[in-house]
């Protein structure tokens, strides 16, 4: 599904990635983790098309395609969506409008039938449920006023609509009650097929309790500095980052 | 001080041939309009010497010797109209084409009786209190040159009384159109509302094109809201790419009135809209909501007056404008709290989207307090299009140009989604999806 190479990515002259190596299959759920800083929120951007951030090296290619050639909205319509961390407020727009042109953006690209307003409401209606969402966030203005936890349920809510092949959490636990984790977890795992891979980008490893990922990779200062199972996540947890510092001193840099 | 070469002399010849004509009226009226001329030919057309044209210059208008159009035959233009906004809705309406009240174009079907609605000139022949009581006696052509010379040529009009109590269910649309004549022409549309206490009411006033000639509208509104009424005044400006506009409305809000109103200016080459309400009476209500968009060369320059006269009560206004191409905009918001006006809230905001480079706005609000005890908040933004929003919306799978066009489209219908009657909302949507389609290279925002 997807194939990192060597990707090295600057930001205003500064390299933020220093080449980074993952590879994702289908139906994977892969975490990585890190500390502030490290690159993780980078990474997720990159993957979505985010122009601030200039690549420099390596490669990215996504079912057979070079993915860094494309643009943002042709690699949504190609089945990757990003989960933000801080979703933006769009005054004027409904949530229902925008969510309708963006899936019928992404079906007629598939070709498939664009849905009416009837359709899409039953659609909607079915994964607001899932998520304990209340239906009149849909008529509200996209993420204008939104509490932090109804806006990381609405990006839950985008992606169970818009149905990507791949989806990028980019720490859509951070914030999150115990409750609202929980919540957001369900709709995620309910999104968890053979066909459907997720990278779970995330600080804590609290997530990883309701999401199990099947690798774990610790990002830290712009590398992928361990790979593992979800063991791992509990180690990090149990040892913090600063773990890894010791053991990286000790250890000559690749 | 230079001094600008204008054509005052073609409308003091054009009064001279007019006044004939006007023997029959009534004599305050004579006496108006001859003290209106006096002050034009003493005040001139403005420069951009005086403060508060700083930023408009009306050369091109000072320059042209406009001159008032002849009655024509309207049928000709009838097939033109279907397609314009505003035309399609379906209520009472008043109309004028170059300044000349057209009986078969308007319709007063659905108007109750008791609402007394029509040409002005007509009102003056049959002869009325409030008339007198009212007409010229709110807009200021004392201090300003265009007002005077409105008033100078005041002949017809609209005249709209709402009697006491009556709620009119429907909008009144008052509609002026300028048609090509072959040579340049001027209309002074004149309109005075007088809405009675307690009563209800929407009006709708638009102002369009048929073709692309120059000409210039000089147009004065009058609007007296009584004790306790409610009023919407909508103001719809879309004259042709040629054309001068310039507009005058004067709101007297008596006690516990509320009125609301809009201005949208999306035509003319050259356009100044004024709008101001006096709130005369204590625990008055106004909101004005302004959205203004120019491409292009045009230019386009509001100039608001809040004049808070007595205490309790309450202003808000929201003007917002977007501008692309080399356009140019001015926003100028005065808010005046007199020394009677304690308890005053009042609230402002403009903020403005610019689409291009070259696009220049000049904002700017200003207060005048002598009250102690008020509230008073003022605020101006200028900003382009913002950049993470069109992220946000490219990584869903929207284009880049629709995004923008989204997003351009999402800043103009704060201002629109606060306009009550539906189908008027509509229209102006309609007009606004049509307008982005040229601004932004896509229909479908």
């Amino acid at each position: 599904m997807l194939k990192i190479k060597n990707l090295q990515v600057n930001i205003n002259g500064t390299e933020i990635l220093h080449g980074i190596d993952l590879e994702v299959n289908a139906g994977e759920v892969h975490a990585i983790m890190g500390p502030n800083g490290s690159g993780k929120s980078t990474l997720a951007h990159v993957l979505a098309g985010r122009e601030t951030y200039a690549v420099t090296e390596g490669e990215v290619i996504y079912e057979g395609q070079n993915l860094l050639a494309m643009l943002p909205e042709d690699r949504a319509r190609e089945g990757i969506f990003l989960a933000f961390q801080y979703p933006v407020e769009i005054p004027g727009v409904s949530n229902t409008y925008f969510l309708r042109a963006a899936l019928n953006t992404i079906r007629k690209h598939q070709n498939l039938e664009e849905l009416d307003a009837m359709d899409f409401l039953g659609l909607v209606r079915e994964k607001m449920m899932l998520l304990g969402m209340d239906e009149s966030l849909m008529n509200r203005p996209v993420n204008e006023g939104f509490s932090g936890g109804e806006k990381k349920r609405n990006e839950i809510l985008q992606m169970a609509v818009l149905e990507p092949k791949l989806a990028i959490l980019d720490e859509t636990d951070s914030g999150l009650d115990i409750d609202a984790l929980k919540i957001v977890a369900n709709g995620v795992n309910s999104l968890r097929s053979p066909e459907r891979s997720i990278i779970v980008v995330t600080h804590y490893q609290r997530l990883l309790n309701y999401i199990v990922p099947d690798f774990v990779h610790v990002l830290y200062d712009g590398r992928i500095v361990k790979s593992g199972g979800k063991e791992l996540a509990l180690e990090l947890e149990h040892k913090g980052y600063g773990w890894l510092d010791e053991a990286l001193e000790t250890e000559p840099r690749a | 001080m230079t001094e600008v070469k204008d054509h005052r002399d073609v409308y003091l010849a054009s009064f001279a041939r007019q006044e004939k004509e006007f023997a029959t009226r009534p004599s305050w009226l004579r006496e108006i309009r001859r003290a209106a001329l006096q002050r034009f030919a003493e005040l001139g057309f403005p420069t951009t010497h005086n403060e508060e044209w700083k930023h408009t210059s009306v050369e091109g208008i000072a320059s042209v010797p406009f001159e008032p159009a002849q009655a024509g035959p309207a049928g000709a233009i009838i097939d033109a109209l279907k397609g314009l906004p505003l035309c399609g809705l379906d209520c009472s309406r008043l109309v004028f084409l170059n300044g000349h009240y057209q009986r078969e174009l308007s319709s007063l079907i659905d108007l109750p009786k008791e609402v007394r609605a029509g040409s002005l000139a007509e009102a003056l022949a049959n002869g009325s209190l409030a008339l007198e009581q009212h007409l010229a006696r709110h807009a200021d052509y004392q201090n300003h040159a265009f007002v005077a010379l409105n008033t100078a040529f005041l002949h017809d009009g609209i005249f709209v009384e709402i009697p006491k109590g009556l709620i009119l269910e429907k909008p009144l649309v008052l509609l002026f159109i300028s048609a090509a004549s072959g040579r340049p022409i001027v209309a002074h549309p004149r309109t005075l509302v007088i809405t009675g206490r307690e009563s209800q009411a929407t009006v709708i006033e638009g102002y369009i094109a048929v073709g692309e000639e120059p000409y210039f509208t000089n147009a004065v509104t009058e609007i007296v809201a009584g004790e306790g009424a409610v009023l919407e005044y909508a103001k719809f400006q879309q004259e042709g790419r040629a054309a001068f506009h310039v507009a005058t409305v004067q709101v007297r809000q008596e006690r516990s009135s509320n009125v609301t109103t809009y201005s949208f200016a999306l035509g003319g080459a050259l356009v100044r809209e004024e709008l101001g309400t006096l709130l005369a009476g204590e625990g008055a209500a106004a909101a004005l909501h302004g959205l203004y968009m120019a491409n292009g060369r045009q230019h386009v320059d509001n100039y608001t007056t809040m004049d808070h006269a007595m205490p309790h009560c309450n202003s808000r206004e929201l003007y917002k404008g977007i501008l692309d191409g080399q356009s140019t905009a001015v926003f100028n918001g005065r808010v005046i709290v007199r020394k009677d006006a304690q308890k005053t809230d009042s609230k402002q905001g403009n903020k403005n989207l610019l689409l291009s480079e070259d696009a220049v706005i000049n904002t700017k609000p200003q207060l005048e307090i002598f009250a102690d005890d008020v509230k008073c908040t003022h605020g101006a933004t200028i900003g382009q299009v913002d950049p993470e929003a069109i992220f946000y919306l490219r990584s869903r799978g929207i284009a880049r140009e629709q995004a923008r066009g989204l997003l351009t489209f999402a800043f103009a219908n704060e201002v629109i989604e606060r306009v009550k009657y539906k189908p008027l909302r509509d229209r102006l949507k309609a007009a606004l999806r049509a307008r982005l389609g040229a601004g932004t290279g896509k229909e479908d925002a």
